[in-house]
């Protein structure tokens, strides 16, 4: 009896890694899924933040995905580990701050050293040559199997025929004839084989699936780096920068400024470790202060506040401005106009 | 009590603040340590939790044996497989 061949396959929660999954499970290969969480994954964290996505399923789509595959899915978090991929990545960025080459093959490496730990046999990977413009392409995806580390232990069953034979084909374990040569942007190839598989709502994001390749997040990011003076952060600053509205009005400091409910509930999971002020003699949101501000850094800061509560056309509004310790004290301020926030504060 | 429900040890993992998948990643850590017929009680503050512990749990056939919601809170109790 030959022996049972296991693969791995890294489950991002799109449509592809789903397909690609479901390629090999139908060759008789038990598959189990990773998913890796960089910190950056749109997965969960805002649906669970904003009321606006309340109408959204608040699912985690890797998880979606495995459950429709009938498979085991090992999340793994690599938080730590990735700040050296995000901040020093070999092949530079894409459009944003996303550094999807050096991601990919950060991802297949640990994949590779998952299959050395747990005695499987080969990677599989929901990629398709051309669908991305950076880690996607007839010459990165080579560098991906290098560098990673994979080589011949990556498959890539969507667009394998249009890839050199690798081991698993190689071996016998799969028939390189039933797996597919997708290329390009073009969906309809994934949306008729899902139909084939009978797969139905499925995650389809538009922006893929990491905050890092959308440029208002990236834009956060590298104001966050420039006033430190350095290029670090933390899981917070990470969930923080997803949040409301970002304003700088000096290097010293800024703003962050809840825009509706769920906002306010996850920065009030903060108050203890920034200074924060919301308007007492309206309605209005919490705003977080982040930096170093002086007494007149704060005053601005509660004419900005007051810009975004009940009380933005009163002449006065009574700001509540709010320690690190909780001591609270009281601030009147003029709110600021619309005319007189210069734009290149707005992050 | 049979003898399962004797050697059975119930332990708590505190998820608050956490956003998911974090609260799911911490349960799968803490659940490897654990034996089978253990009971785990995850307590949490990301309403998310509610849909995706039980969906890991149906994936790697652990039992769901009660969830709670209050205004503030959702805590989820597992006994692992």
């Amino acid at each position: 009896m030959s022996k049972q061949r296991k693969a791995v396959a890294l489950i991002s929660g799109g449509l592809d890694s789903l397909l690609a999954a479901k390629t090999i499970i139908d060759q008789g290969i038990y598959v189990e899924g990773i998913n890796f969480f960089t910190g950056f994954c749109v997965e969960g964290h805002t649906h669970a933040i904003r009321k606006k996505d309340k109408a959204t399923p608040k699912r985690n789509n890797a998880l979606w995905s495995a459950e429709q595959l009938g498979i085991k899915l090992n999340i793994i978090d690599i938080i730590d580990e990735y700040k050296d991929v995000l901040i020093n990545p070999k092949h530079g960025y894409g459009a944003n701050m996303n550094p999807c080459l050096d991601c990919k093959v950060f991802m297949v490496h640990k994949a590779k050293e998952w299959i050395e730990e747990n005695d499987f046999d080969f990677i599989i990977t929901g990629e398709v040559i051309g669908q991305r413009p950076m880690s996607q392409r007839k010459d990165t995806m080579p560098v991906i199997a290098k560098e990673s580390g994979a080589d011949d232990l990556l498959l890539r069953p969507l667009c394998a025929k249009n890839l050199p034979i690798t081991l698993p084909e190689r071996e016998g374990w799969i028939d390189r004839e039933k797996l597919h040569d997708f290329s390009g942007r073009t969906r309809k190839p994934q949306l008729a084989l899902a139909d084939e598989f009978g797969f139905e709502d499925f995650a389809q994001p538009a922006g893929g699936c990491c905050f890092l390749t959308d440029k208002s997040y990236s834009d956060k990011l590298v104001d966050l780096w420039t006033a430190r003076g350095r290029k670090e952060y933390d899981l917070d600053d990470v969930m923080l920068l997803k949040v409301g509205r970002h304003i700088r009005p000096k290097k010293n400091f800024k703003l962050i400024v809840a825009r509706e409910e769920g906002e306010v509930r996850f920065l009030q999971g903060y108050k203890k470790e920034f200074i924060n002020m919301n308007c007492a003699s309206h309605k209005g949101p919490l705003a977080m202060i982040d930096g170093e501000p002086s007494e007149e850094d704060l005053l601005l800061a509660a004419q900005l506040t007051a810009r975004y509560g009940q009380g933005r056309d009163a002449e006065f509004v009574d700001v509540t401005i709010r320690e690190k310790d909780g001591v609270e004290r009281q601030v009147t301020v003029k709110p600021i106009k619309a005319d007189q926030i210069p734009l290149q504060w707005m992050i | 009590m049979d003898d399962l429900g004797k050697n059975m040890a119930k332990e708590i993992l505190n998820a608050k603040r956490l956003l998911c998948p974090l609260p799911v990643i911490r349960t799968q850590d803490k659940v490897k340590t654990m034996n089978a017929g253990d009971i785990l009680e995850v307590i949490c503050t990301d309403p998310g939790v509610m849909q995706d512990i039980p969906a890991w749990c149906r994936i790697n056939g652990h039992k769901i044996l009660e969830t709670i919601s209050t205004e503030m809170e959702y805590t989820i109790i597992l006994q692992v497989a």
